[in-house]
């Protein structure tokens, strides 16, 4: 009778997805990609003219990152739905939430933490400058995980369905709308020179309430997935 | 000591099987037959408390698995239809980290000997998984049961896509596991080779 | 729901329901017409003119009461749907499934007669107004749960998936409320808001909630027609361990 102290099989969930991740180096190249090619359609299809770029610079490249989380959310559990690792995961004598964290915070190093990193590059080509950059960048710290522990209960809840790529779209996108709402509202405070204080805490917030409810729902959902 | 009580279960709109009561004493291992569809998977899921049934209990130690949670899991290992490993990474990774993530030990020299005890030459623990046959992948699968030191196993299948070799390892280490006080419940086509005193059968029906 | 000192588990059976519903469903249907013919009697001809908006502020003896409405269904279909999960009871999660298309419905209604409230009044088909924008986000929410449980082929996975997701999107309610009046004062743009509703003359004031019972009483009504629908659905095709018990439910009509 052996069992996995928790924070062994914490580490040991992650391991294995980053372990995942340096075997397929492409999928962080992907998510990087992504967003800057979707960056770049905005002026493309709005006008180079900069003073508008910089009103659109804060709404553009937050949902720009936000697609790229619901893009990359069918990796989260379905490469180990199909291959039967997930069934393992749930039969490890630890909280499912927990380990649902570990998953999240793997999916979030290869996919959004990129994106947080390339941040500043994009807002330069958007017209932002000091103190913008630097909240956009945070705003994105404190944002990107909060929509990947979101999105984990849509991808959960989605599990194996056909056409779940759209759907888990839909089921997610209104969960969300406030993240964005904060997180693109601290960037365009700060553009014009208000504080952004109170949008940032309110996505810490968000960041906060999401971790210690999404992965027990997430839990929840995987369980009903695979009964 | 392992007992199901009326178990009953059903996959959407079929009954599969309805009041299986069967005890499993330590040292015995219960084989599941019955037809393709007869409900031999659902059923070993409901033992892993992966599924729930639709009536009656299971028990472990006389306590309901329900209850135990956790405590229940940590006395299980479950080898499905599907092998639970990673095609990206070599066998030796994903037995180490199986038996990490079991609890088990999972040194490097530990991990080779259980990947050679089940059949599989040196010059194949470094290869991607992807790149064996199905039967060296399901004996990947299945070394995990000669690091496991938990009482129950639970297997689907096991012996399918093995040769004979391969069913003659397997076959030798659950009598080692039996003779230990473990206890097996294995879902199987085939007549597995062991003592008779020490196999009980049980045919699910509806 | 139940009138009587009936035992409610008695009814907890769908053979049961069923004809309890159609026991019911006429009165509720009578109350509604009445309760929205007379609503709509007094707001459309008897409430006053206002004096700002003219008569096309009519429209929100519809929109109003419809935006309450979508919001109590959504509020009252995540209960059901916590019920049917805590208590693993079949009958909750079929209310669940029967009340989302009528809170869909009026989540539209709310969004349409709203469009049409804004036309007249500030020139705009659409208005980003935090009410309407959050009006918006619960539609998804709904067309959400439905288009999750039609796309899941096993009952009882269909029930659970759905029952979850409807918790997790009642969470998510209040805090879309809160961050769209949030991003509303944000952008100084956006000063026009149907929040600013005309001081309401006690006839206004009767009619709506005149309208809100008779959406009420229409809702009960729709939702058990839709309920028995649901049963003769599910025991076509039994699901959860149970025999077909079609003739049973059909008598009972």
């Amino acid at each position: 009778m052996s069992q996995p102290s928790m924070s062994e099989a914490l580490r040991g969930v992650v391991r294995r997805d980053l372990l995942l991740a340096m075997r397929h180096r492409s999928d962080v190249a992907m998510s990087v990609f992504f967003v800057v090619i979707v960056a770049s359609l905005f002026p493309l299809g709005v006008g180079p003219e900069p003073a508008v770029l910089r009103v659109i610079a804060s709404g553009v490249l937050w949902v720009t990152a936000l697609l790229a989380c619901l893009l990359s959310l069918g990796r989260l559990f379905t490469a180990d739905y199909l291959d039967g690792v997930l069934e393992q995961t749930l039969l490890i004598p630890q909280p499912l939430a927990v380990l649902v964290v570990g998953k999240v915070f793997s999916h979030w190093v290869i996919s959004g933490l990129p994106v947080v990193l390339l941040s500043p590059l994009l807002g330069l080509q958007f017209g932002l400058s000091g103190d913008s950059l630097w909240v956009l960048t945070l705003s994105l710290l404190l944002g990107t995980p909060t929509l990947s522990m979101i999105g984990a209960v849509g991808a959960a809840l989605t599990l194996g369905l056909r056409g779940s790529g759209l759907l888990v779209a839909l089921l997610v996108l209104p969960l969300f709308i406030p993240v964005l709402i904060f997180g693109a509202g601290a960037v365009t405070n700060s553009l014009a020179g208000i504080g952004s204080e109170a949008n940032l805490s309110l996505l810490g917030a968000c960041f906060l309430f999401s971790f210690a409810f999404a992965p027990w729902a997430t839990a929840v959902a995987l369980r009903i997935a695979l009964e | 000591m392992f007992q199901t009580v009326a178990l009953s279960g059903s996959r959407g709109e079929r009954q599969l099987f309805s009041d299986v009561s069967v005890t499993v004493k330590p040292g015995t291992l219960l084989a599941v037959v019955g037809e393709n569809g007869s409900g031999k998977t659902s059923f070993l899921r409901m033992l892993c408390g992966l599924l729930s049934p639709d009536g009656g209990t299971i028990l472990w130690q006389g306590k309901d698995i329900r209850r135990l949670k956790e405590l229940y899991s940590a006395q299980l290992t479950y080898v499905g239809h599907l092998n639970g490993i990673k095609d990206e990474l070599t066998p030796v990774e994903n037995l180490t980290v199986s038996a990490c993530l079991a609890g088990d030990e999972s040194s490097g020299a530990i991990v080779q000997q259980a990947l050679e005890a089940v059949g599989l030459v040196r010059p194949v623990h470094r290869l991607p998984t992807r790149v064996l046959s199905q039967g060296q992948k399901r004996r990947v699968s299945l070394a995990r049961l000669w690091l496991s030191t938990r009482p129950l196993w639970l297997l689907d299948e096991p012996f399918a896509s093995l040769d004979a070799a391969a069913t003659s390892y397997l076959t030798q280490r659950l009598h080692a596991h039996l003779n230990n006080g473990g206890m097996v419940v294995v879902a199987t086509h085939q007549e597995i080779d062991l003592p008779p005193d020490c196999i009980q059968h049980l045919r699910l029906t509806r | 729901m139940s009138t009587t000192g009936i035992n409610w588990f008695k009814y907890s059976s769908p053979q049961a329901l069923y004809p309890l519903a159609g026991r019911m469903i006429p009165w509720f249907a009578a109350f509604a017409l009445g309760l929205i013919g007379v609503g709509l009697y007094v707001g459309f001809f008897v409430a006053p003119t206002d004096v700002t908006q003219g008569d096309a502020y009519r429209i929100i003896f519809v929109h109003v009461p419809a935006a309450w409405m979508s919001m109590f269904l959504y509020v009252i279909m995540a209960i059901w749907a916590g019920l049917g999960l805590g208590l693993n009871a079949r009958p909750s999660f079929m209310m669940a499934q029967a009340i989302a298309p009528t809170g869909a419905m009026f989540t539209f209604l709310a969004l349409f007669t709203g469009s049409m409230w804004g036309k007249p009044t500030w020139g705009a088909w659409w208005v980003w107004d935090a009410r309407l924008t959050s009006e918006l986000i619960l539609l998804f929410q709904y067309i959400g749960i439905i288009l999750l449980r039609s796309s899941i082929d096993d009952l009882r996975r269909a029930d659970r998936a759905s029952a979850v997701l409807a918790l997790v999107g009642v969470i998510n309610v209040p805090i879309i409320y809160f961050s769209v009046r949030w991003w509303n004062t944000l952008h100084q743009g956006a000063s026009v808001s149907i929040t600013a509703a005309p001081t309401m003359a006690g006839t206004m004031v009767t009619a709506m909630l005149v309208m809100m019972f008779g959406f009420w009483m229409y809702s009960i009504a729709v939702t058990l027609a839709r309920m028995r629908c649901v049963i003769v659905e599910r025991e076509r095709q039994p699901s959860w361990g149970k025999q077909a018990s079609m003739p049973d439910v059909v008598e009972a009509r």
